[in-house]
């Protein structure tokens, strides 16, 4: 804040007790809040001795379903908080007009829309896109494992080390007020010159890390560790959306790296790249965050996609219609989502030939997006459609990014766009294609493997309310701002004058609430499931009469995955496994070969925590001896050659033994 | 569907898993170059910040003020030597001489270390002639671009002493030729950032 004096100590760096927001009664209610809650939690965990528990099966486990169970875990956690922030800004905004000027101050109101951002990209949408492609792509591919199990443990912790200093920055400090992306020159140090855009710098900086490694690893698992007969026409098609998503993770992630340095060298060592002085040029900063950013979305929105093109098939109990043009659409989007970053500021003032080159680039996108809808729809015709959960997502998905896909190509016309640019109708647009495709995607995913993941399903009533809940209130919320955005009214503010406007942000307050109805009935639907698991259960290992590999193996699947590694003859493998009879072996088990549990990774982010606040306060010696701690440790496991080891063939022979029994008697 | 609700004939006893051990093809290289070309990345958007930024001098010292081409000139003969030196140390290792292998290794470290020297003496000069990377746009994109590199090679150091004290310890073993292979891959990956640099930064920045 500026009215607070920036000195610096030689340990404490910046941190001072002033840090602590004693002053914002929101905030102290929040802390108080969160501290009963972990108090509960931790208390909980102790009481009944689950720490040793946690620790060796979870923390420490380079199992990719855990890990991927724990990214869903992390996602939904963080959804809350990002959640809790959208609702303070409808709310805020549906009462500040005239006289009221609402409950929040734009000191706190310009972090929470910050934070919204930034939590429901990174740390939301991310971790569990990543997460059900650890889960899911292993085990479509018929692998046991990821490439590199200690790094996708390490990929995880480092995620959560940016969640968590996201989180600190609540209650330590401030966070970033300058909106998702950070644009300087109001990121630079002159003018956000208190600790919020270190936080957002480096709790991205670390999670980037891992999205990156993770990004490599999944892209290496699909190269390399395919089942023998799945060829690349053969593999399924959320496969193929992941393959493509990890290749835009390896070669957009970099980019987004490279400008947070830059930018946080200006911050820290005075540098002049994006200054307003000294040479500098913001907009190099612009243009460099968004070669990072448009593959962003197609990050998240691909394996929605893929999720789809799964659901869509098994619920329809037809193969998908047009598979090899899914394929190449999806790699068509891959290649065009980097010629396209320009269309987020054709207002820089390019001129007309580079605005007309994007705005022509953007349009061609919705080609092969287009051609997917019409996949899944053609797949549909004549199918026998089940409206179960994961399909009702679907349809809703279907019509909604439809919309969302419209007004995105109507900002795809530079002109147009220079009389929409930063205006809510661009928050309806992309919230229309993120809610409608990435969100709707996710809760269609989870709700789909669930049962594998767990052994049984999801309750189906309490999954309708959630679907309805949220697909009528994402309407109510954002529909209300596609007109407020025709209307001229921009993003961001804090209070407004126009007492005309305000029932259109009242009735999005309205839309907000009714989504709040859908995550509280999501959540109301895990805890009904659990309590009515035996109901629920599934004991065949295949409870939507699926088609690809993952259902051909017991659910929740054995360490191990498959005691025999499959052998592909189909696209639609399992399926195929199916209609030719395919019988279980039940004998003549082998030794498998897993790779062993890790400490490395969790003790390796959770130093990167210690040197990421050191970084953000400038504690600077804690912050050169964790990066010194950092590198030991990480030479320290490089001498440790014994990763692995083998599943005796008995253990296998039981674990088989035990399904056989299920199976039997279950018939 | 009916594409499969009669098993065609000979196809009833198709085999769906494979009853022998299946290893997977080992993917540590393609990963490393993976990453290599993500990290590529982080060079090409430095290469087009100093693309942007490099004339911005901000009435400061240009390329030509300050570059000392002779100085590059060793320092770039140095990192060139080191990989082929480094590809000497693989030859020995393929021949199974543990011995000359670490002393080639060791020689590609000190050509290294003097790489470094020489960028540290530059930088350091640069920064007393007050030419530091506050300066201007130019000098802020110069020494980002040439630091990162120079950071990498830093690593690359410290990477291959720990390798050589692996493979004393434990020898040419799978796990030891496999990192052999990442390093070497990694450090003419920096060769071949460098030439860009050299030709980039340097030749091209003392151009008028």
């Amino acid at each position: 804040m500026p009215d607070h004096p920036v000195t610096e100590s030689l340990l404490f760096g910046r941190l001072t007790w002033d840090a602590i927001p004693l002053h914002e009664p929101i905030l102290v209610v929040t802390f108080i809040g969160v501290a009963l809650g972990a108090a509960a939690v931790l208390g909980a965990i102790t009481y009944f001795r689950l720490w040793g528990y946690l620790w060796r099966e979870w923390f420490t486990s380079i199992d990719h379903k855990k890990i991927g169970i724990m990214y869903v875990v992390l996602g939904l956690i963080m959804l809350l908080r990002g959640f809790a922030d959208a609702l303070m800004m409808r709310t805020q905004q549906a009462i500040a007009f005239g006289e009221s000027a609402g409950y929040l101050p734009p000191h706190h109101y310009d972090q929470i829309f910050t934070a919204h951002g930034v939590i429901m990209i990174f740390f939301v949408a991310m971790p569990l896109v990543t997460g059900l492609m650890n889960y899911v792509v292993p085990l479509q591919i018929g692998a046991r494992d990821v490439a590199f199990p200690f790094l996708n443990n390490f990929s995880f912790w480092m995620t959560v080390v940016g969640a968590v200093l996201v989180m600190m920055s609540l209650f330590v400090g401030e966070f970033a007020r300058t909106g998702w992306l950070a644009y300087p020159p109001l990121s630079g140090i002159l003018n956000s010159p208190d600790v919020g855009v270190d936080y957002y710098i480096w709790a991205l900086q670390i999670a980037g890390v891992g999205t990156l490694l993770s990004g490599v690893n999944l892209l290496v698992t699909i190269v390399k560790m395919r089942a023998p007969g799945m060829t690349m026409m053969r593999m399924p098609i959320f496969t193929w959306t992941a393959l493509c998503t990890n290749v835009l993770i390896v070669v957009s992630f970099p980019v987004l790296t490279a400008t947070l340095a830059l930018l946080g060298l200006d911050r820290y060592l005075g540098t002049n790249f994006f200054t307003a002085d000294g040479g500098g040029n913001a907009m190099m900063y612009v243009n460099l965050i968004w070669i990072w950013g448009h593959p962003e979305v197609y990050i998240l929105v691909l394996p929605a996609f893929g999720i789809f093109s799964e659901i869509v098939p098994t619920f329809c109990r037809k193969r998908l219609f047009g598979y090899a043009s899914m394929v190449y659409a999806t790699v068509v989007i891959t290649v065009l989502s980097y010629l396209v970053w320009l269309h987020h500021f054709f207002t820089m003032g390019s001129g007309a030939s580079v605005n007309s080159f994007f705005g022509i680039t953007t349009m061609i996108i919705s080609i092969p997006t287009g051609a997917k809808v019409f996949n899944w729809l053609f797949t549909m015709f004549r199918g026998r459609i089940r409206f179960e959960v994961p399909m009702l997502w679907t349809m809703g998905f279907m019509v909604t990014f439809v919309i969302g896909g419209m007004t995105g190509v109507l900002l795809a016309v530079p002109p147009a766009d220079f009389a929409l640019h930063n205006s809510l109708f661009l928050i309806a647009h992309f919230h229309n294609v993120i809610i409608g495709g990435v969100v709707f995607g996710l809760f269609a995913g989870i709700t789909y493997w669930f049962p594998k993941a767990f052994g049984y399903r999801l309750d189906p009533f309490w999954g309708k309310w959630s679907f309805w809940l949220w697909l009528v209130g994402f309407y109510v919320a954002f529909m209300p701002l596609y007109v407020l955005g025709l209307l001229g009214v921009t993003r961001r503010m804090n209070h407004f004058d126009d007492a005309s406007l305000q029932i259109w942000f009242q009735i999005a307050a309205v839309g907000a609430l009714l989504i709040a109805g859908g995550i509280a009935c999501f959540l109301i639907q895990l805890f009904v499931s659990f309590k009515r698991r035996e109901a629920l259960r599934d004991h065949t290992g295949d409870p939507w009469g699926a088609r690809t590999l993952e259902w051909s193996t017991s659910s929740p699947p054995p360490a191990y995955n498959f005691a025999f590694t499959p052998r592909v003859h189909d696209r639609d493998a399992w399926w195929q496994m199916k209609q030719l009879g395919y019988a279980r072996p039940q004998a003549g088990f082998i030794p498998i070969h897993m790779p062993a549990n890790t400490w490395a990774g969790i003790v390796l982010a959770g130093i990167s925590m210690v040197m990421g606040f050191a970084l953000i306060w400038r504690m600077w010696p804690l912050a050169i001896l964790s990066f010194v701690a950092v590198v030991a440790v990480a030479i320290f496991h490089t001498f440790n050659y014994h990763r692995d080891y083998y599943v005796p063939a008995d253990d296998v022979a039981r674990c088989e033994a035990d399904r056989t029994r299920l199976l039997a008697s279950h018939v | 569907m009916s594409e499969y609700s009669a098993p065609l004939p000979g196809e009833a006893g198709r085999q769906f898993y494979l009853t022998e051990e299946h290893h997977a093809k080992n993917g540590t290289l393609l990963g490393f170059w993976v990453y290599l070309m993500s990290d590529c990345l982080i060079f090409a958007c430095l290469f087009a910040t100093y693309g942007v930024l490099g004339r911005n001098y901000d009435g400061g010292p240009t390329g030509a003020d300050l570059f000392e081409l002779p100085l590059v000139a060793l320092n770039t003969s140095l990192l060139l030597l080191s990989s082929i030196t480094y590809g000497f140390a693989l030859l020995q290792g393929r021949k199974g001489r543990v011995g000359s292998l670490l002393g080639w290794l060791a020689i590609t470290g000190l050509l290294g270390a003097g790489f470094l020297g020489l960028e540290i003496y530059e930088f350091a000069h640069l920064i007393a002639e007050g030419a530091g990377p506050q300066r201007s746009a130019f000098l802020s994109s110069f020494f980002t671009l040439v630091g990162t590199h120079g950071l990498h090679v830093t690593f690359g150091i410290v990477w291959l002493v720990v390798l050589m004290v692996q493979i004393r310890m434990h020898g040419l073993i799978v796990a030891n030729k496999r990192r052999l292979m990442c390093l070497s891959m990694f450090w003419h990956f920096l060769d071949v950032v460098w030439i860009g640099v050299f030709t980039v930064v340097y030749l091209m920045g003392v151009l008028p």
